[in-house]
């Protein structure tokens, strides 16, 4: 590649005639915007970890005992090895799937893709905890639907699948993140001239080594921050430990906060310290990342010749392409939504027989449709996620641009600064979060600011990743020619890069939507009466063992979702991917 | 006039090491004329161009267009880029993939600080089209042209602009032989017809020597000749730059009588005694490579007329390779080979007995030690 001769050049504008001012007082203030959404949280927690529990008899002081506890004890060892073990099984099983569908859906001739495309995301906005109960319902030893099934074919009592188990845990977490590898891979694949794989294609390369060794190959910087994503995001992951993995004993880190600070008297300092060790393994990967990120440029693969997407004729490997769509949908999709759909319409759950049949009521959605404060949920939950996500995905688009084009000092510290949250466990985030706007006095705490300001800390690193894949796609001399035809900065960035950047600007909004809506870890602990959101109202419902309620609820907001996805998926082909 | 002043630019290369990347780079365009950086790559063209541009900051030097300073590193000025009114073509075109051809060539006008109205920027964004002879593809998405139209629009790109400065980096590195000879043409009618002052950035020399006024051979970020594509290419002033522009036979020898009035000397080679052109004096005995075109190499069955200076000897041919419109022999001389391109109606079969002559003027002896040597 010819461009990687060149040696790397500053863009931007140097002291002197025609410096604009507002260039380092915009970076000045992107970076103390970062630092304080990110380093208050960190503040707090650190504080945190060194304080002994507050109760009524005793004020809190300093102590050293919550890191005894947290790196001594007999079960450190067990408690990191779960750790590691349930966040790497997990993210390989999501990239793997995420990666494989995701090649199937861009470049090869599969029938059906817009179809399968849109079915793929579905899991994205099934919230964890309606994922979990409906495998609960399905993979249960004792009521798991499959077993029951299994059973009767085989007349046997062997239990076939445990999903109280780590591999369960895995299963089921990989499983509903895959999506998530899959969007990533996706946009990956889209920024990426076909013309390299067909040349695999003609040295006699079959179609899964071409899929190997050169495309995989080729998006490695988009696979590396994929992977980065979802190793991070499966260590951070709360409700699939906390529901399969605590009935049976078996507690990673988060599972262990949890405990800690449902403990009483609640023991966050122990949490926080438990808290420091999951940071010190993200702010590894955020490491290497960066140094990933940083030799980006051998990577470019989109210039301003602008190539034709094209996709390979694959031929009869079309049917089991199709079939692998098939199989996933139905073990992401078609079975936890149809076992939701089956309970919800319950008076109480009960495994499907022809006996249960007869039951089939509509009385849970009316429950669902008289449940206080209904509206108001649904409401802040639609608020919260335009919102988070327009601010995320804008800002990070700049501070991503930053970091990736110039040489400005600082900038490995702004990336550092955004990417800092994806060490925060949503439950201690949410905690800090209160504390700390509890301490201040601005009139934050108990309105809905504080959980957008949640949102944005907590999503912000995924947006800081969306963009910058797609940044680093983007040939450096479409904005150098733009600025060699006067346009200044602020216009370049206004009208190329942004548009530029489209492509994983949406997807990157689509996916902070979605998060969003799900999000429960964080409002757990930030909502007040007013303030509620739809995931916590869901969580109340399994608190107070509703489940056909929760059924029926999740039903209703899987629908509006799906539908949600549809229109965004259109708008995106229509209008966004004119340069993908 | 440009004028660009002992610039030196290096860069931080990974590992911390310090790439002087142009070292001492200093040239004047008079006004109107096609100036070309010609080298490998790696020379430092591109970082030259780029630092013209204002793309790149260098270390230190003056670049003045006019008598107007866009940088100085003695009075600390350096004008950014999209004040320089320079326009650019790039090796990759850099076409706007999100724009259509009409919205590409319209962006330098629209983002103008004294913005055109509506009606003036469609008239000369039509104009520079039918320049380019683009005008029926107006609406046409970008990325549904083909490389030769994509060419194109970025030349427009930069023309419409109505710039003081062409700069262009490689701009026909990306398109097919056939093409390229085309718009090779069209290129060199533009420019003398618009007569605009343009740096141009090849590798390739037979562009170089087709399209430019004047050239400068640049190797490891210094310029190491400067000249008409003429003087250039018929007196190389170093091994590199035979070697660089055009192909060459290199005859290795001693001085052996000193240069007389005219210009020549006499140099003792596995060839014999050859009479040849010295472009700097030589001392006797000085070790001296003698460079002479392959076209300049002349072949004759029958013994050919020796006219004065003159140099005659014989040889046997030992392959040929027909190319169409000339052929290519190796003739072995001695133990030397030396490589002739003459007219396809030359049949000698190979094996059999063939007269050579190289005409001294041809010949060019050039100093050893010259290599490195810098232009002037």
């Amino acid at each position: 590649m010819r461009a990687a001769s060149r040696p790397p050049s500053p863009t931007l504008p140097h002291k002197g005639e025609g410096s604009p001012l507002w260039t380092p007082l915009l970076i000045a203030i992107a970076i103390a915007l970062v630092a304080w959404l990110a380093l208050v949280p960190l503040g707090f927690m650190l504080w945190q970890s060194v304080l002994s529990p507050e109760t009524a008899s005793s004020a809190a002081r300093f102590t050293l005992d919550n890191y005894r506890t947290a790196y001594a004890s007999a079960d450190t060892a067990r408690l990191l090895a779960n750790s590691l073990k349930f966040a790497l099984g997990s993210a390989a099983l999501a990239f793997s799937l995420g990666t494989l569908l995701a090649w199937i859906n861009e470049r090869t001739d599969t029938p059906f893709k817009p179809l399968f495309f849109a079915l793929t995301l579905v899991p994205l906005i099934i919230p964890g905890i309606l994922f979990t109960v409906s495998w609960i319902f399905l993979g249960s030893p004792k009521i798991g639907i499959v077993n029951l099934v299994l059973q009767r074919i085989f007349a046997t009592d062997t239990v076939f699948i445990n999903i109280y188990s780590m591999p369960g845990m895995i299963w089921v977490d990989g499983l509903h993140y895959s999506p998530m590898a899959f969007l990533l891979m996706t946009a990956a694949f889209r920024a990426m001239d076909p013309a390299l794989e067909e040349s695999a294609m003609m040295s006699g390369a079959t179609l899964p080594r071409i899929l190997w060794r050169v495309t995989i190959r080729l998006a490695s910087p988009a696979t590396a921050a994929a992977l980065l994503i979802l190793f991070v995001r499966a260590l951070e992951s709360f409700e699939v430990p906390a529901l399969l993995g605590l009935p049976v004993g078996i507690e990673v880190y988060t599972s262990a906060i949890y405990d800690a600070i449902h403990a009483y008297p609640s023991e966050i300092g122990l949490a926080s310290a438990y808290g420091v060790a999951l940071l010190v393994i993200t702010s590894l990967c955020v490491f290497l990342n960066l140094r990933i990120v940083g030799r980006g440029s051998r990577y470019a693969t989109v210039t301003g010749k602008g190539f034709r997407p094209r996709v390979m004729r694959i031929g009869r490997w079309r049917y089991v392409t199709a079939a692998v769509f098939l199989i996933y949908v139905l073990l992401v999709v078609v079975l936890p939504f149809l076992v939701l759909l089956w309970s919800s319409l319950q008076r109480f759950y009960s495994v499907p027989t022809l006996a249960a049949l007869k039951n089939l009521t509509l009385d849970s959605y009316r429950t669902v449709f008289a449940y206080p404060a209904i509206g108001t949920a649904v409401w802040n939950s639609i608020v919260l996620a335009l919102g988070s996500a327009t601010l995320i995905m804008l800002a990070t688009s700049i501070l991503c641009w930053i970091v990736v084009r110039t040489k400005l000092p600082g900038r490995a510290l702004l990336d550092n600064l955004a990417s800092l949250s994806l060490v925060f466990p949503g439950l201690v985030l949410g905690l800090a979060i209160m504390v700390c706007y509890l301490a201040l006095p601005i009139g934050v705490y108990g309105t809905i600011w504080i959980m957008l300001i949640a949102y944005v800390t907590r999503f912000m690193p995924y947006g800081m990743r969306y963009n910058a894949a797609s940044l680093l796609q983007v040939h450096k001399e479409l904005e150098e020619s733009a600025a060699m035809s006067g346009a200044s900065l602020a216009t370049t960035f206004g009208r190329i890069v942004l548009p530029l950047l489209k492509p994983g600007l949406i997807a990157g909004w689509i996916y902070i939507v979605i998060v969003s809506i799900r999000e429960l870890a964080s409002s757990i602990l930030l909502y007040s009466p007013g303030t509620e959101v739809v995931s916590v109202t869901i969580w109340e419902m399994w608190q107070n063992g509703q489940y056909v309620e929760l059924s029926a609820l999740g039903v209703m907001m899987i629908l509006v979702l799906f539908c949600f996805v549809m229109l965004a998926e259109f708008f995106g082909r229509r209008f966004g991917m004119v340069e993908a | 006039m440009l004028s660009v002043k002992s610039l030196h630019t290096d860069y931080a290369a990974a590992g911390g090491a310090v790439v002087k990347a142009v070292q001492d780079v200093s040239f004047d365009v008079p006004d109107g004329e096609l100036f070309t950086l010609l080298g490998p790559s790696g020379c430092g063209k591109t970082t030259t161009l780029r630092s013209i541009a204002g793309l790149e900051r260098p270390r230190s030097g003056s670049i003045a267009l006019d008598g107007r300073v866009v940088y100085s590193s003695e009075k600390n000025i350096f004008v950014a880029p999209n004040r320089r009114n320079f326009g650019m073509v790039f090796q990759s075109y850099a076409i706007w993939p999100h724009m259509n051809v009409f919205k590409n060539v319209a962006f330098p006008l629209e983002v103008r600080k004294a913005r055109p109205s509506r009606r003036e920027i469609e008239q000369k964004v039509m104009r520079v089209l039918a320049t380019v002879q683009l005008a029926d593809l107006v609406d046409r998405d970008a990325t549904k042209l083909s490389g030769g139209q994509q060419q194109r629009l970025a030349l427009a790109r930069a023309l419409v602009m109505e710039p003081q400065l062409l700069l262009l980096d490689e701009p026909l590195s990306n398109l097919d032989a056939k093409l390229r000879e085309a718009m090779r043409f069209e290129l060199k009618r533009m420019q003398r017809d618009l007569g605009l002052t343009t740096i141009y950035v090849t590798h390739d020399q037979s562009e170089a020597l087709a399209l430019s006024h004047e050239i400068a051979v640049m190797s490891e970020g210094r310029i190491v000749q400067i000249g008409s594509p003429r003087d250039i290419y018929e007196r190389p002033r170093n091994k590199f730059v035979a070697d660089f522009v055009g192909s060459t036979n290199f005859i290795g020898g001693r001085v052996a009588s000193a240069a007389a009035g005219n210009g020549r000397c006499g140099v003792a080679t596995a060839l014999g005694e050859l009479n040849v052109q010295c472009v700097e004096a030589l001392a006797k005995d000085a070790p001296v490579v003698i460079s002479v075109r392959p076209e300049d190499v002349e072949l004759y069955e029958a013994a050919p007329p020796r006219e004065d200076g003159d140099n005659v000897c014989t040889g046997v041919v030992e392959a040929k390779v027909f190319l169409g419109d000339y052929l290519d022999f190796q003739v072995k001389v001695g133990d030397s080979v030396l490589l002739a391109r003459v007219h396809p109606s030359l049949r000698t079969p190979v094996g059999h007995p063939i007269h050579v002559r190289m005409r001294a003027e041809k010949c060019v002896a050039l100093a050893e030690s010259s290599a490195s040597r810098v232009a002037a």
